[in-house]
């Protein structure tokens, strides 16, 4: 391997290798299984999402929709439909692919602060049925009634039900291929494409690229992943309640994508693991936890905007 | 049936007064600043919460006229300290900014006075219905809807007579071309986000007469702002008020026939305006 080429596969590595054994060092520095898949689960949710908002430049902030929906059609999969949690998965990230892909042409035309106002906005229609729609969703209560089962893959079965560790290598899997796809994409022409309408939009579209379509491809793949990690996260919790939907949880997915560093690939997994360890530590310390998170999405705003990883890299650059 | 009907469009009429208020407020700050204020809803609830503190001591009329004035002060104030810094970047980092913010603020509402739902007194002789057919038409409702009207007339007035609120329309245009001609734009955006969060407070104030007071009552009131805002069609403010009363009426009525739909419409109702006409009703062609 040439010197530039590992360090540039050095980032990679490193994440792999800190992903892969999470299980066993986790609990040696306070943490628990559940929490690292957490960290996964979310972290997918924010490269998801930066899919869009940092490598196509496009500023959404009702990523939370499509997060809910893969989380709801996950949990009625297996409250109602069958018991299976693979098709508990399928399901419920179709389920939020398709209304974004629905919601995707009303959309694509608007940029910058009206895209974002336009995007939460309609993120609440879906917050509103999951909570009036209480027979079948469960309302405000959530939906119970339910649990992921095991893995059944004809020669074996998994028991991702009751381990943890056994969980926490599925949604791993899951984020592995999810974020291999993505990564490839953005390797592609298309990806380059990508960020040649971030960067210029106008030049771009004198090049003859199709920009709308573009943004549209861009939109819904990144609903995809999102609802793929809402589905995992359901699962995780063996419960969803109408927060997963509201307006508050697409502000924490780009609060993370932006405390991480959106102009880097793994950025967004860092501010998750940053995101969710600071929560867990805050609410459990003190009753007034919302405060302390404003708190930290202003300094943030105002001292790190460019994300942990932008600084990094600049400092190595310098 | 024709009095149930009547009185969802009346009450909807209401309600849409509070988000043409804070809608229009909403749209003075993003239109001169291009910051979309996500604490706008925190700073309704300031309001209110003021205006209970206060009553006690000025009375209801003394806390009316007070208390939005106290919370543009605030607005003011944080506009100084931390949104002044965000112009010029990136719209993203100040819908973070304005985010943490509504947080902080929810939850200094309630670290203040408390989680629970508190009596908000109004004027016992405007509690009271003027007719026993239509018991729903209390003097407050109407003296809301009268208030609501006061405020956005004068609003207008300041923004086409005084040199304020030129400069402000102006900028909205061109805010270069004003700044080259002299006018300190920093001040100009500073007067007009205590504009917008005057507004807020003065919301907050008619809102919690009619909703009671509790610390979330911001939260709950900002996304059908929002939707005030792009069913009216951004940068246009007689849009933004139009749009705010549209998407009232239609909840109102929505409750008679529907009422499980009644927050859900508004969106149905904004998806079929961006469908047919992406810039809003009232909005100009080619702003965003």
């Amino acid at each position: 391997m040439q010197p530039a080429d590992f360090t540039k596969q050095a980032p990679n590595i490193v994440v792999w290798a800190l992903l892969l054994t999470m299980p066993f060092w986790l609990s040696h520095v306070g943490g628990y299984t559940e929490l690292g898949s957490q960290v996964v689960v979310l972290g997918l949710a924010a490269l998801g999402l930066n899919f869009l908002l940092g490598y196509t430049g496009v500023l959404s902030f009702g990523h939370a929709a499509y997060f809910g929906l893969g989380a709801y059609g996950a949990g009625m999969t297996l409250r109602y439909l069958l018991p299976s949690t693979g098709m508990g998965i399928i399901i419920g990230t179709l389920i939020g692919t398709i209304a974004g892909a629905i919601i995707g042409p009303l959309i694509i035309r608007l940029r910058g602060v009206y895209f974002a106002m336009v995007t939460i906005a309609f993120g609440q229609v879906f917050y509103f049925i999951a909570f009036r729609w209480s027979s079948v969703t469960g309302g405000d209560d959530g939906l119970t009634g339910w649990t992921r089962l095991p893995l059944h893959l004809g020669f074996t079965t998994i028991d991702i039900q009751n381990n943890p560790v056994a969980f926490y290598y599925f949604v791993l899997v899951m984020f592995a291929i999810a974020v291999g796809i993505m990564a490839w994409l953005l390797r592609s022409p298309f990806g380059r494409t990508l960020i040649a309408i971030r960067e210029n939009e106008r030049r771009s579209r004198f090049l003859g690229i199709p920009i709308d379509q573009h943004i549209w491809i861009s939109w819904v793949i990144s609903c995809a992943v999102v609802s793929l990690a809402g589905a995992l996260f359901a699962l995780l919790n063996n419960f969803v309640d109408p927060r997963a939907l509201y307006w508050t949880q697409s502000g924490d997915f780009v609060i993370m994508a932006v405390l991480g560093g959106m102009r880097s690939f793994w950025g967004p997994l860092i501010g998750a693991a940053i995101y969710v360890v600071l929560r867990d530590y805050l609410s459990s310390m003190t009753e007034n936890w919302e405060s302390f998170i404003g708190l930290f999405f202003v300094l943030v705003v105002l001292f790190f905007p460019r994300g942990v990883l932008g600084i990094i890299t600049r400092k190595v650059k310098s | 049936m024709t009095q149930l009907l009547f009185f969802n469009v009346f009450n909807g009429l209401i309600v849409g007064a509070f988000y043409a208020l804070m809608a229009l407020g909403l749209s003075l700050i993003l239109n001169l600043s291009g910051v979309i204020n996500f604490a706008h809803g925190g700073f309704l609830a300031i309001g209110g919460y003021l205006a209970y503190s206060l009553i006690p001591y000025i009375g209801f009329w003394g806390a009316l006229v007070l208390a939005p004035v106290l919370t543009a002060f605030i607005g003011i104030l944080v506009e100084r300290v931390l949104i002044r810094r965000l112009y010029g970047r990136d719209p993203l980092y100040s819908l973070l900014l304005t985010f943490g913010l509504a947080f902080i603020i929810e939850d200094g509402t309630r670290f203040i006075w408390g989680a629970q739902s508190l009596p908000f007194q109004v004027p016992s002789w405007l509690v009271t219905p003027l007719s026993d057919d239509y018991f729903f038409l209390t003097g407050y409702r109407l003296f809301m809807v009268l208030v609501v009207g006061i405020a956005v007339a004068g609003l207008f007035f300041i923004l086409n007579r005084t040199r304020l609120g030129i400069r402000i329309r102006a900028g909205t245009l061109d805010l270069e071309t004003v700044s080259v001609l002299g006018v300190n734009v920093r001040l100009l955006r500073n007067m007009n986000f205590g504009l917008g969060i005057y507004l807020a407070g003065l919301a907050g104030v008619l809102a919690v007469g009619q909703l009671g007071l509790q610390p979330t009552i911001g939260a709950s009131l900002i996304m059908p702002s929002f939707v005030a805002i792009i069913v009216g069609g951004l940068g246009s403010l007689p849009g933004t008020l139009l749009g705010g009363m549209l998407i009232g009426v239609a909840s109102g009525i929505t409750t008679v026939f529907f009422p499980s739909a009644t927050e859900a419409v508004i969106y149905v109702m904004m998806a079929a305006v961006l469908l047919v006409r992406p810039r809003g009703l009232l909005g100009e062609e080619g702003r965003f």
